[in-house]
């Protein structure tokens, strides 16, 4: 099965602000789309929204195959090591490879370490690898470049080209320029009321 | 059903006694309340006898208060429900799955506890085991109302103590009948008791994970 993303005629309301509207958005495997915009303008939102987890105000989203996200949000306990965390969701995904994610993340010195004590860019990190093990054909996200140093950054690039090459989708939303072969550019200002 | 297993384990790692949220603290708790109530009403015997049972049924309510706190809020706070929507669990499925480790971590001990507690209360052998069994047919209910309102006021400020003020009218018929199956001679108050119970239990699940889904649009 291909993996395929679809939104259709798109808005997006936050409390009574209107912050986009008439979006659409069609990826087939090995679409990079690289939504860019300044603070507040939706990005998370128009994430959230392509995740499934934020109705639109209007219009609809499809997709065939699983989804990953990367947001702001690491959802691993603060109290276990990296490794017990991470273990639980390569058991919930069932990784074949993890070592894999961890050598080009290079998360090996960290494993021991507890989760609250992760500074921003090991956070990112951390849920980067968490995305690589679950081998989803479509991944969401948001802001997956802040904190992370140039070395990370240029990882975090590569691993995006590479899962488009082999077939997957990405949806990025980053105020930041990032380096994605052949990606489309959304400006969501353009889509703004 | 793997996945299930999976996420039963986690729950049971983060609310049993040495998991994040002091497990063993409403344990503590209530068996401080049941020795508070000797002092308060004096070493009358024959009164702590009679009295007793449903002291230790309000003790177990306030006890089943303590762990909201960390029940939801946090897993909602770090993006794990979003995390597990991607991945096709849903939040029902995720809620009763909290719900059997909720009871699993909270209950056993409780029941455990109320030995000791029944001691100090001076309760006849017989008083024990209704209340034994009152608590058992009772805490699951307890467990179901306390999910749900955790789940409710998981996104709000000042949430832990909202949980708490709206747990108790909830709680009041599972007392009521679970209290009131001491003075019956008979086992229809524990049957009410578990019937409620039930009832809360097939309902928690879908009333908590709606309070999740709607915590998103936030």
């Amino acid at each position: 099965m291909q993996a395929q993303l679809a939104a259709k005629d798109i808005a997006c309301r936050r409390g009574d602000r209107l912050l986009f509207s008439g979006l659409s958005l069609q990826c087939a495997a090995g679409d990079a789309v690289h939504i860019a915009g300044a603070n507040g303008v939706g990005k998370s939102s128009l994430i959230r929204i392509l995740a499934g987890l934020l109705r639109p105000y209007l219009g609809e989203v499809s997709h065939d195959g699983a989804m990953g996200l990367v947001d702001e949000r690491l959802a691993m306990d603060e109290n276990h090591t990296l490794r017990d965390a991470l273990a639980f969701w390569e058991r919930l995904d069932g990784c074949g490879d993890p070592g894999r994610a961890l050598e080009v993340l290079q998360l090996d010195p960290l494993m021991d370490v507890p989760v609250r004590f992760l500074s921003t860019g090991q956070r990112k990190r951390a849920a980067m690898a968490r995305l690589l093990n679950a081998a989803q054909p479509i991944w969401l996200l948001d802001e997956p470049l802040n904190g992370l140093d140039d070395q990370a950054r240029k990882s975090v690039e590569a691993l995006v080209a590479l899962h488009c090459g082999g077939g997957g989708i990405a949806v990025v939303a980053s105020h930041q320029p990032m380096a994605l072969p052949r990606a489309r550019m959304i400006a969501l200002a353009d889509y703004a009321k | 059903m793997s996945a299930a297993l999976t996420l039963l384990r986690r729950d049971l790692g983060l609310l049993l006694p040495g998991g994040r949220g002091g497990g063993v603290l409403p344990l503590l708790f209530f068996i401080a309340v049941a020795m508070l109530f000797p002092f308060a009403v004096g070493p009358d015997a024959q009164l702590l006898a009679r009295t007793g049972g449903g002291v230790i049924w309000v003790a177990a309510l306030l006890a089943a208060i303590l762990p909201l706190e960390k029940l939801v809020a946090s897993d909602l706070e770090g993006g794990v429900f979003d995390q597990l929507h991607l991945r096709g669990v849903s939040e029902e499925l995720a809620m009763a799955i909290r719900l059997i480790a909720h009871w699993l971590a909270f209950a056993p001990l409780l029941l455990l506890a109320t030995l000791p507690a029944a001691a100090l209360l001076g309760l006849s052998a017989e008083t024990v085991r209704t209340v034994l069994l009152g608590l058992l047919a009772g805490t699951p209910g307890l467990a179901a109302v306390g999910l749900a309102v955790a789940a409710l006021t998981a996104s709000l400020r000042g949430g832990a103590a909202l949980a708490g003020l709206m747990m108790i009218p909830l709680a009041v018929p599972i007392l009521i009948f679970g209290a009131g199956a001491l003075s019956r001679p008979d086992s229809s108050g524990l049957l009410l008791t578990a019937a409620i119970s039930l009832g809360l239990c097939a309902l928690a699940p879908f009333a908590a994970g709606a309070a999740i889904r709607a915590a998103r649009e936030d």
